[in-house]
């Protein structure tokens, strides 16, 4: 049944209707309203057999998250931003552990300069944790990413962060059909670890690990992650047969046939690019769009064949690599390797700055001729950055 | 549990001694059939105070729970020493997460647990005093502001053994550690206020509070058992002396541990919702100098001259301790 509720709202009865048995958060712009709407459930006792703990940071928070999962227990944590930074050796630790905790990261910047607005530089600061990283389009989406994750992270032994972006989805109220219970329950099965603490069949967990095995334990990490590959579109497909909406999966391409210039994204904006495709295409412009999924796994195969007979393809990121440039960039160059493909990565929506049709269409127009950088920067103010660099420069 | 006053140091140990008490009344290690839970095998070093108490702790809280118990530790010797994979020591469901993590995680433990509706597994959470005091200070404070249902161990040896003797927060005054060297105006540790724990853990009204020492390990033995009776987050704070941090001989560990009860540098008491209720008597008290004297960690205090006015100091943190805790008998 759709109904017209906030992403947050959307999200926390989605993963309500997973029944996880612990939830523990921090408050943290723009994640908060998820995990409002979780404890509120919890303490009126409509999510039954769920432990709702308030912790006292977000470290704490992860922390709580891996004795919890390590114990049997279906396990969720949401963060942002600062939040997400702070409990980064957690985090790692999880992936280290196999923990199958789901957690969703509202995608906010990171300061300093302090900015609570949404971009991607939390998640993909996190880029190399070994958790996988899944990008909701919408809030739909959103909803059917956490029900897929569950699944994915139990199923593979492997943490999953659903990102959604922060403000732009967590905020907004759209029309989203969220699963009862009883419908997740037949596509999600009960929660059976691979081990958990038991003192009837007592193991030890965590171990030190020296160089005699440190190796071999992270390839296995390696090729888990690249395992989960399939099992992303399995669990993906499974979902389309379940709920009858194709969410979730690698990625998906949007009116790509026969385009010379397809242009590659993550998240919200995907929704505005379509826009613009489309306005361009009417236009007798040859674009097209690849919205992608799944980051972590990187999805090398599907997106070659995804950009096949493409001349070039335009990386829109949400965050970069201090002094490199794109870092979904890195991976998208990868995987087109050998094929004749340009790439051109334009940097958007930092610190939660508007991504207008306006501005991709002057910024693709150009791109289609090849008449920009290789890294291009929307919407910047030059004339600001000329004064303070050659300011900044004087000085040195 | 029966509360008879035990009047001699080694009646009930596995040893000796056993034939004056009732079956009931002897202790955990004098059980041929005592879990072992942390077993032969490990690789702390010769006389170990943690290794010891750990061991006497971990078995009393399997006793007292029929061995319904989840083990969660943090980084730290403990840890080092007993799970070099692919071996462990631990013959007790375990889980080793992070160094400052080990309350959070003891909390998650605890959480899923009841989510589960079991009611019989306990759990205790375990760490040096680096992991207590400092780094994990902040889950550890978390944890007994929400009170979940934990008994956290510390095994407090007075600095960072593990990374080679460096000062934590619990580091005494004028203590040499790598970090603070016998060398300068001031050699060793600072004066500061001191960060006792055991305190804070009281400021938190949570149900129980108490320290020990492995000088009286019947007590710590009771301790745990006495905690394990209880819900809520609870705090045992261990003193556990440590021969390559200390400077002192392998065989001294209890001996040193005896003479900082004895000398009032560390007093045995427990606390019930945030009050003290009870402490151990100092059954012949001894001057701090010593306690001081077996340690190379304060060998600056006496060679090359001594140094009347920093160990007057430690004096007279000791007897304060004694009035303040009533340290001195009935």
């Amino acid at each position: 049944m759709l109904r017209q509720v906030e992403g947050s709202k959307a999200v926390a009865d989605a993963v309500a209707a997973c029944a996880p048995e612990v939830i523990c958060a921090y408050p943290i712009s723009p994640q908060t309203h998820i995990v409002e709407g979780l404890s509120a459930l919890v303490k009126d006792g409509s999510l039954k057999n769920c432990e709702f703990i308030n912790v006292e940071s977000e470290f704490a928070a992860m922390s709580v998250a891996i004795g919890a999962s390590a114990t049997g227990a279906r396990t969720y944590t949401a963060t942002a931003s600062q939040g997400l930074l702070y409990m980064i050796e957690a985090v790692y630790n999880a992936s280290g552990l196999g923990l199958p905790i789901v957690m969703t990261v509202a995608n906010r910047a990171i300061g300093g300069p302090i900015n609570i607005w949404n971009d991607h530089s939390d998640s993909m600061s996190q880029r190399d944790c070994g958790w996988l990283q899944l990008y909701a389009e919408n809030n739909q989406e959103a909803v059917d990413l956490h029900i897929q994750a569950f699944r994915i992270a139990e199923e593979m032994s492997i943490p999953v962060m659903v990102c959604m972006d922060g403000f732009i989805l967590t905020h907004a109220y759209e029309q989203v059909d969220i699963p009862t219970r009883e419908e997740v329950e037949t596509f999600l099965p009960p929660f059976t670890p691979r081990q958990h603490l038991d003192p009837a069949d007592p193991v030890s967990i965590g171990a030190m690990v020296g160089p005699e095995s440190f190796t071999e334990v992270k390839y296995l990490a390696h090729q888990r992650m690249i395992d989960s590959l399939r099992k992303v579109q399995e669990v993906a497909d499974d979902f389309e047969r379940h709920f009858g909406r194709k969410t979730g999966g690698q990625l998906r391409s949007y009116r790509t046939e026969g385009a010379d210039t397809v242009v590659l994204a993550l998240g919200s904006v995907i929704g505005t690019l379509k826009d613009v495709v489309d306005e361009l295409q009417l236009d007798g412009h040859s674009i097209g769009l690849v919205g992608l999924t799944s980051f972590r796994p990187f999805p090398f195969h599907a997106l070659a064949e995804a950009l096949k007979g493409a001349k070039r393809v335009v990386i829109l990121e949400k965050a970069f690599s201090t002094g490199t440039g794109g870092i979904v960039t890195q991976d998208v160059v990868r995987a087109i390797e050998g094929m004749g493909i340009k790439d051109f990565t334009v940097i958007a929506g930092l610190g939660g700055r508007p991504i207008t049709i306006a501005s991709l269409r002057e910024y693709l127009t150009n791109a289609m001729q090849e008449n920009v950088e290789r890294i291009t920067f929307l919407d910047l103010e030059t004339e600001t950055i000329e004064k303070e660099l050659s300011k900044e420069r004087a000085l040195r | 549990m029966s509360t008879t006053q035990i009047k001699f140091y080694q009646v009930g140990s596995f040893a000796v001694g056993n034939r004056l008490l009732r079956e009931d009344e002897r202790s955990v290690q004098s059980d041929p059939e005592r879990t072992n839970a942390l077993t032969s095998g490990h690789r702390a070093c010769q006389g170990c105070g943690e290794a010891l108490g750990a061991r006497y702790a971990l078995d009393a809280a399997m006793r007292a729970t029929n061995d319904q118990l989840i083990a969660v530790n943090a980084t730290g010797c403990l840890e080092v020493f007993s799970t070099p994979y692919p071996e462990s020591s631990w013959r007790v469901a375990w889980l080793h997460s992070l160094f400052g993590n080990a309350p959070a995680v003891a909390t998650g433990v605890a959480a899923a647990l009841k989510a589960k509706g079991n009611h019989t597994t306990r759990v205790v959470a375990q760490g040096g005093d680096g992991a207590t005091v400092d780094i994990g200070f902040g889950a550890l404070s978390g944890m007994f502001e929400r009170n979940d249902d934990v008994l956290y161990i510390c095994y407090d040896n007075e600095a960072y053994m593990n990374t080679g003797v460096q000062r934590s927060g619990a580091t005494p005054p004028a203590a040499r550690t790598a970090t603070t060297q016998a060398v300068g105006a001031k050699p060793g540790n600072v004066f500061g206020q001191g960060k006792y724990l055991p305190k804070i853990a009281m400021a938190h009204d949570i149900p129980y509070v108490a320290t020990a020492t492995i000088a009286d390990l019947r007590d710590l033995e009771a301790k745990v058992e006495r905690a394990m009776t209880m819900h809520g987050s609870r705090y045992l704070h261990v003193l556990v002396p440590c021969p390559l941090g200390w400077g002192s001989a392998s065989c001294d560990t209890i001996k040193i541990a005896r003479l900082a009860t004895q000398s009032g540098l560390f007093p045995v008491f427990e606390a019930i919702n945030g009050e003290v209720v009870a402490s151990s008597k100092i059954r012949k008290k001894v001057s701090v100098e010593e306690y001081l004297k077996l340690q190379t960690r304060y060998s600056h205090l006496f060679s090359p001259q001594r140094n009347d006015e920093v160990i007057d100091h430690l004096q007279r943190i000791a007897d304060k301790n004694i009035e303040r805790y009533e340290l001195m008998g009935e």
